[in-house]
């Protein structure tokens, strides 16, 4: 039964800690889908974090946090857009750019507005997302082997824990079923095929980037408000590129970026779970192994085992019309 | 004259210093086919892609139907019934026929009441015009012919009365170019108005009703197709008289210069594209190889070349073999006196992100003449490239220029110039005029046969008949990766397009 327990806790912190790579991931796959390259998911994520936070302590609203943390994103995102779009800049500068900027901007204005060395006060009940217990979890909690699968892993989770697996099958419809996702994806395969069919790819181009705003701004809300009670620098700490190698992973599609972000979750709760305890046969394993897996892996994959990731083929050229 | 589908009056457009359309007028007749001619950059493209509303006009006026349109994007012309075929496919490759069809032009936001109005549109058009194609397949699946087709059902489905196709047939082979002409034929049956642009004067005087010559941004002359000839055609488009079969003398073989012995190459599939074949070329001599697209005759050339692995066989070249296992490079062969003109200049001629000058000494880059010490010699390297621009007359006439900005015809002659003023005992050219004007075409065979007549041996492989029949000395027919007959240069084209079709040389000799 101890066993048992392990692994519902290793499970239930994979799912705490899989949401915001997959809020992210999904989010660079609106982008990369429009043939916007998003490095800056990280940035965006970080802004979101602090913005969420920052407001949340002032405003006392968990709400008025989450509020902001998508306005101040997608602000981001929009002005990678600019970049990259109006002005057919080079996208990964712009989005290294937007990460730069935001790490630095976060932590001078929270030191500005807070002085607590770039922190933001600890959020209080309230100004935070809670869990919903679901019904009958805590009387289910002792049926054994369901009653903590469903106490633990269903129920007991934050509104955007369950906002972020929502969204997978939701973007899977706006994709493959919706006027918008065919043209988000035939945007990012063949521009010049949208154009000529007179749709404006700058439009569309934008309107894939301010959905990927609105989830970075969750998956930052997420870090800041969720997963801890307030801003702390530097808090993303790589998760943007996780999502981003997620993506690869998943070859652009939700589902499989769900897998794949669990997995990262997976290795990631793994890690913590093992940290110090010494494994069969290989002994104590380095913490930093652990935390490096999900990039070995994926570069493994990759290689080998997944077969080929095609990314969508206008991705990262801004669109000129041709002479 | 029928009422005017279109009239265009005084259209000026410039992109910076270039005029690519001055005060162009045309009237183009409902339920006819009209044909635009010119050489490229002539600004034929230009025009079509104002009238479909791409690029706007600095100034003029279009009338369509009668009634003064404004066409400022592409959604405006599409409302007033003008459907565009692009050069360059303007499809989704992963998605499919339906998906394609449907983009732009979406019912509604939901994506399935849009599928399955398609879904039965296209059954009625495929039954009205014989246009079939599988709903569901996926575009990169399908051979090019039938992507062209999708594009005209593009047009089709969202209402086209006049159609633009601009240069159709570029990519097809001819077996498709003919259905493409019978598909054009019916829509013009059932009164559409189609617009061919083309810079090939036989597809004009096949099928079209009118015909309108532009040259250097001008629109020249308007004639009936049957009142014309190619003749007076080229001569419009270029400016002047246009040799269409340049004038040969007899040639006088030499020794072998490069014997192919039981040559067989296989494709990245595996599959047998050269399948045992032997030839000998001679000093002296044009040796033509034709065939239909795809029948082995790039795999040869790519192994001859150097580029590409034989199975089995030899080439000997100046009676020395050729490695063929992989080992001799191109780069090799070329200091043996082997220069190759790629069937593809694009992706293997040319770097077009580089400078013509660049460009003109690719491949030859590391020989002394272009260097000092380890540096290259710049000062050499520009003389160079501007003699070989007076010599061939490359257009515009800068050796600085991004070798993309330069029309077909004239990249052409710059790898033509380059690997010929290389003094080449063999010369193997692929494709030797393959978008390339009237004029220069005329240029280049000139060429080709004073390098004949320097006594050097040279193997042309071309698709174009008239290409084949008008250079070569001796004439081999390629079908299904084997030699399937020679003959010599005054074999009929009838004679010629039984054996590529693959009918037994002995029914195509009676």
């Amino acid at each position: 039964m101890d066993i048992f327990n392990a692994i519902i806790q290793v499970l239930d912190s994979t799912i705490r800690l899989s949401v915001p790579l997959l809020l992210a991931c999904l989010a660079g796959l609106y982008s990369e889908r429009a043939g916007i390259f998003d490095i800056g998911l990280e940035g965006k994520m970080l802004v979101g974090a602090f913005a969420g936070a920052a407001a949340a302590s002032v405003f006392h609203s968990a709400l008025i946090g989450l509020g902001m943390a998508v306005l101040i994103s997608v602000a981001f995102a929009l002005v990678h857009g600019f970049a990259s779009i109006t002005h057919r800049g080079n996208q990964i500068v712009s989005g290294v750019a937007i990460n730069f900027v935001a790490a630095g901007s976060t932590i001078i204005l929270g030191q500005a507005w807070f002085q607590q060395g770039g922190r933001t006060p600890a959020l209080q009940p309230g100004e935070r997302f809670e869990a919903i217990i679901w019904p009958g979890a805590d009387a289910a909690r002792d049926v054994p082997i369901i009653g903590p699968i469903y106490a633990e892993l269903i129920s007991g989770h934050s509104i955007l824990v369950y906002f972020a697996f929502a969204m997978v099958p939701f973007t899977w419809w706006v994709l493959f079923r919706t006027r918008f996702g065919l043209r988000l994806r035939a945007v990012g395969e063949n521009p010049a095929a949208v154009d000529t069919a007179g749709i404006s790819v700058a439009w569309l181009r934008y309107r894939a980037l301010i959905c990927t705003g609105i989830l970075t701004g969750f998956a930052g809300a997420y870090l800041s408000m969720v997963q801890n009670g307030g801003f702390v620098k530097d808090m993303t700490a790589g998760k943007g590129y996780i999502a981003l190698a997620a993506l690869i992973f998943a070859k652009w599609k939700p589902v499989n970026a769900m897998f794949a972000c669990l997995l990262f979750g997976f290795l990631d709760a793994a890690s913590i779970r093992l940290q110090g305890t010494p494994l069969p046969i290989v002994g104590k394993v380095s913490v930093q192994f652990m935390q490096a897996l999900p990039y070995v892996l994926t570069v493994i994959l990759l290689a080998g085992f997944i077969g080929k990731a095609i990314p969508p083929r206008a991705g990262g050229v801004p669109y000129v019309k041709e002479r | 004259m029928a009422q005017a589908a279109i009239e265009l009056t005084g259209i000026n457009k410039s992109f910076g210093a270039v005029r690519a359309n001055r005060d162009i007028n045309l009237e183009i007749a409902r339920g006819t086919i009209h044909g635009i001619v010119g050489e490229n950059g002539a600004g034929k493209s230009t025009l079509m892609s104002i009238l479909y509303g791409f690029y706007q006009a600095d100034s003029g006026e279009i009338r369509v139907g009668g009634k003064p349109a404004s066409i400022k994007t592409p959604n405006d012309a599409i409302a007033l019934g003008i459907g565009m075929v692009h050069q360059h496919f303007m499809l989704v490759d992963n998605f499919s026929v339906l998906e394609n069809i449907i983009l732009g032009a979406e019912t509604d936001a939901l994506l399935k009441s849009s599928i399955a109005k398609a879904r039965s549109e296209l059954d009625r058009l495929e039954r009205e015009y014989g246009l079939e194609v599988d709903p569901d397949a996926i575009i990169e699946e399908l051979p090019v012919g039938l992507q062209q087709r999708v594009e005209i059902l593009k047009a089709l489905y969202r209402g086209a009365e006049i159609l633009i196709l601009d240069e159709p047939t570029g990519v097809l082979t001819p077996a498709e170019a003919d259905h493409l002409f019978r598909i054009l034929r019916q829509l013009k049956e059932q009164g559409k108005t189609v617009v061919l642009i083309t810079h090939k004067l036989r597809e004009i005087m096949a099928i079209t009703d009118t015909v309108s010559v532009m040259r250097q941004g001008t629109m020249v002359a308007t004639r009936e197709t049957r009142k014309t000839t190619v003749e007076e055609l080229a001569e419009l488009m270029v400016g002047r008289r246009v040799l269409l079969r340049v004038e040969k003398g007899d040639a006088e073989a030499g020794a072998v210069k490069l014997a192919v012995k039981n040559l067989t190459v296989r494709d990245s599939r595996g599959v047998t594209m050269v399948d045992d074949v032997s030839f000998d070329l001679r000093a002296g001599e044009i040796v033509g190889i034709a065939g239909v697209a795809g029948n082995g005759q790039s795999e040869l050339l790519e192994a001859i070349s150097g580029i590409r692995h034989a199975v089995s066989g030899s080439v000997m070249l100046e009676g020395k073999p050729i490695d063929l296992t992989g080992k001799a490079d191109p780069g090799e062969l070329r200091d043996r006196g082997l220069a190759h003109v790629p069937e593809d200049r694009h992706h293997v001629g040319l770097v077009l992100a580089f400078e013509e000058n660049e460009n003109s000494i690719l491949g030859y880059h590391d020989d002394p003449r272009y260097l000092r010490g380890p540096f290259l010699n710049i000062d050499a390297i520009m003389a160079d490239a501007k003699d070989k621009i007076e010599k061939y007359d490359i257009r515009p006439g800068n050796p600085r220029l991004k070798t993309a900005n330069f029309s077909g015809g004239n990249q052409q002659k710059i790898v033509l110039a380059r690997e010929i003023e290389q003094d080449p005992g063999v010369l193997i050219v692929g494709q030797p005029t393959r978008g390339v004007d009237v004029g220069a075409i005329e240029f280049i065979h000139k060429r080709l046969i004073a390098m004949r007549d320097q006594g050097k041996a040279v193997l042309v492989v071309s698709v174009e008949l008239d290409e084949i029949r008008s250079l070569s000395d001796r004439i081999l027919v390629m079908f299904a990766g084997r030699i399937v007959g020679e003959r010599g240069p005054e074999a009929t084209e009838g004679e010629l397009g039984l054996l590529m079709a693959g009918v037994e040389h002995q029914e195509a000799a009676q």
